[in-house]
């Protein structure tokens, strides 16, 4: 592998900045406009969506279980145990239910999306359906932006509620505590903003994955081997894209909920 | 810089490209030149083809010769030059232009590229399901295009399960399903064996002389160029046969035109005769 010069490796990150930006942006600006593909959006929601599912309830649970386990030791110490409900529902709902499925997906789906979309590029495909007067953006990257953003919203939903169903399993199982004050702590804990908190982020990690994994498939070049550097790529990226993204999130949404 | 990323969004601009005037160059290169990584691939090419022309581009491997028919069909955008597709100015069209011309043109790969998650009749009908025609219509010119290329017993088999040879003439058959009024063929027989080349050249034959479609033929191998040149499809055996020596042509199909690349220049343009009699050393020296 030859080494770049560093003004050359800038304009190649800005290259690709711009790249991504156009690619995100078309993708957006055909959501508006026909032809729809309907028919790929539903397989896409059906893939992320539906074949995310058992990875989710899974980590969305057990996240749940360690989270009371954990809090349980740490609250034990202020004679708080009675909040362990709280804790692991304010958790899950606005932090670890949005970031673990975004990673999840990202994981499984961004990977998913580089590595078919790359084959696709290698292989002359995506050239092939340009040159039969098809929009490769419109056809491969829209339905996946719409099913990511859409079944990751509910995904979420599914993380959130797993875990704290594994929380309470734990906290009422192996903790002793008593499993409806266990509840009423976890409910009266949320407050409106939390919840819009949690439910905003999976917008923006959606995005990313489906954008993320999309642009390195699209962009694949050297074979085989590049479609396995892409689909490195594409998670790597995707993944401290969605933390970074979480961090800017929570500070707006402190900003604007206040806590 | 690929198409795809690079011209101008027009989601809303009209989706028509107008007819040109019927004696206006099909294809017109003027001055076209590109480069990747600051490395000049095609310079300063020109070259026009003529309705229902056929333009052999020929040239050593890496000489930029899929990279002119890759600028022909706006998949590439050149650095400089101009580039008329049917009277169009193909870098100034919108997203939505470019497609609606691309519609009018059938491109066969150097690798098929068949969608290899679709079954035969899907690829070859991947363009009417796109313009939405009826599944029964769509069907029958499936099969109709699958005859043409002599593979209708494989309209549901998936690229997977067949061979370089037959995805070339599925990839054939995708290629003039929708009746192009251009063909650009990729080394459409690159990687196959002699006899399987000969077959797809009869394909190329048969089209050009049953359709008189206007088609730019990149190859590697001459004698695919000189058996497209001094043959025509016989509708009577299904076959091709020689011109005769002694007809108006002379032997030769004189609306055959042959473009010679090298290092990204064109070295020869011109008739077979020309290019036979040529004293260029370079062209004597490919020739041979």
């Amino acid at each position: 592998m030859s080494i770049l010069s560093p003004d050359v490796f800038i304009k190649k990150q800005i290259a690709a900045v711009q790249e991504y930006s156009i690619l995100s942006g078309r993708a957006i600006a055909d959501i508006f406009s026909r032809p729809r593909y309907w028919a790929d959006i539903f397989t896409q929601m059906d893939s992320i969506g539906v074949g995310s599912l058992p990875i989710i309830i899974l980590s969305g649970f057990f996240t749940g279980c360690v989270l009371a386990l954990q809090s349980v030791t740490a609250l034990k110490e202020f004679g708080a145990v009675s909040m362990t409900g709280s804790l692991v529902a304010l958790s899950m709902v606005k932090e670890l239910g949005p970031v673990l499925t975004g990673l999840m997906v990202s994981g499984r789906n961004a990977a998913g999306m580089a590595s078919e979309l790359g084959s696709m590029k290698v292989t002359e495909q995506i050239d092939a359906m340009r040159a039969l007067g098809t929009d490769p953006i419109r056809k491969l990257v829209t339905p996946r932006l719409i099913a990511t953003v859409f079944m990751l919203f509910f995904l979420t939903i599914i993380a959130d509620f797993s875990g704290i169903v594994g929380g309470t399993l734990v906290a009422v199982n192996m903790l002793g505590l008593n499993a409806s004050s266990y509840l009423h702590s976890s409910y009266s804990s949320l407050v409106h903003g939390d919840i819009v908190q949690g439910l905003t982020k999976p917008i923006f990690s959606g995005f990313i994955i489906a954008t993320v994994g999309c642009f390195f498939g699209m962009r694949t070049t050297g074979g085989t081997q590049g479609v396995g550097r892409a689909t490195t790529q594409a998670v790597v990226v995707s993944s401290v894209f969605i933390i970074i993204v979480d961090f800017i999130v929570t500070r707006l949404m402190i900003g604007i909920f206040g806590s | 810089m690929p198409e795809e990323l690079s011209s101008p969004d027009s989601s809303s601009s009209t989706a028509t490209v107008d007819s040109p005037a019927s004696d206006a160059p099909v294809v017109q290169f003027e001055d076209v030149s590109i480069g990747f990584g600051g490395k000049p691939v095609l310079q300063e090419i020109s070259f026009s083809v003529e309705r229902g022309q056929t333009l052999v581009l020929l040239g050593p491997a890496g000489c930029g010769k899929s990279v002119l028919l890759k600028l022909a069909n706006g998949l590439l955008k050149s650095d400089s030059g101009t580039i008329r597709v049917f009277g169009e100015e193909i870098d100034k069209l919108r997203r939505r232009e470019l497609y609606a011309l691309r519609a009018r043109i059938g491109m066969v790969f150097q690798e098929s590229a068949l969608f290899d998650s679709l079954d035969v009749e899907d690829n070859v009908a991947y363009r009417l399901h796109e313009e939405q025609v009826p599944e029964a219509e769509a069907h029958a010119r499936v099969v109709e295009a699958l005859k043409f290329v002599e593979l209708e017993a494989a309209i549901d088999k998936f690229p997977s399960e067949l061979s370089g040879g037959m995805r070339r003439r599925v990839s054939i058959a995708r290629a003039i399903i929708s009746n192009p009024d251009l063909i650009l063929y990729d080394s459409p027989t690159g990687g196959l064996d002699p006899i399987t080349s000969t077959t797809i050249i009869e394909l190329v034959m048969k089209q050009r002389d049953v359709w008189h479609t206007t088609s730019l033929v990149v190859t590697h191998r001459l004698q695919d160029a000189f058996i497209l040149a001094a043959n025509r499809f016989d509708p009577a055996t299904g076959g091709m046969k020689h011109l005769p020596k002694d007809g108006p042509d002379h032997g030769i199909d004189e609306g055959m035109k042959f473009l010679l690349l090298n290092e990204g220049k064109i070295v020869f343009h011109g008739t077979t005769e020309e290019l036979v009699r040529s004293d260029d050393p370079w062209v004597k020296r490919y020739l041979e």
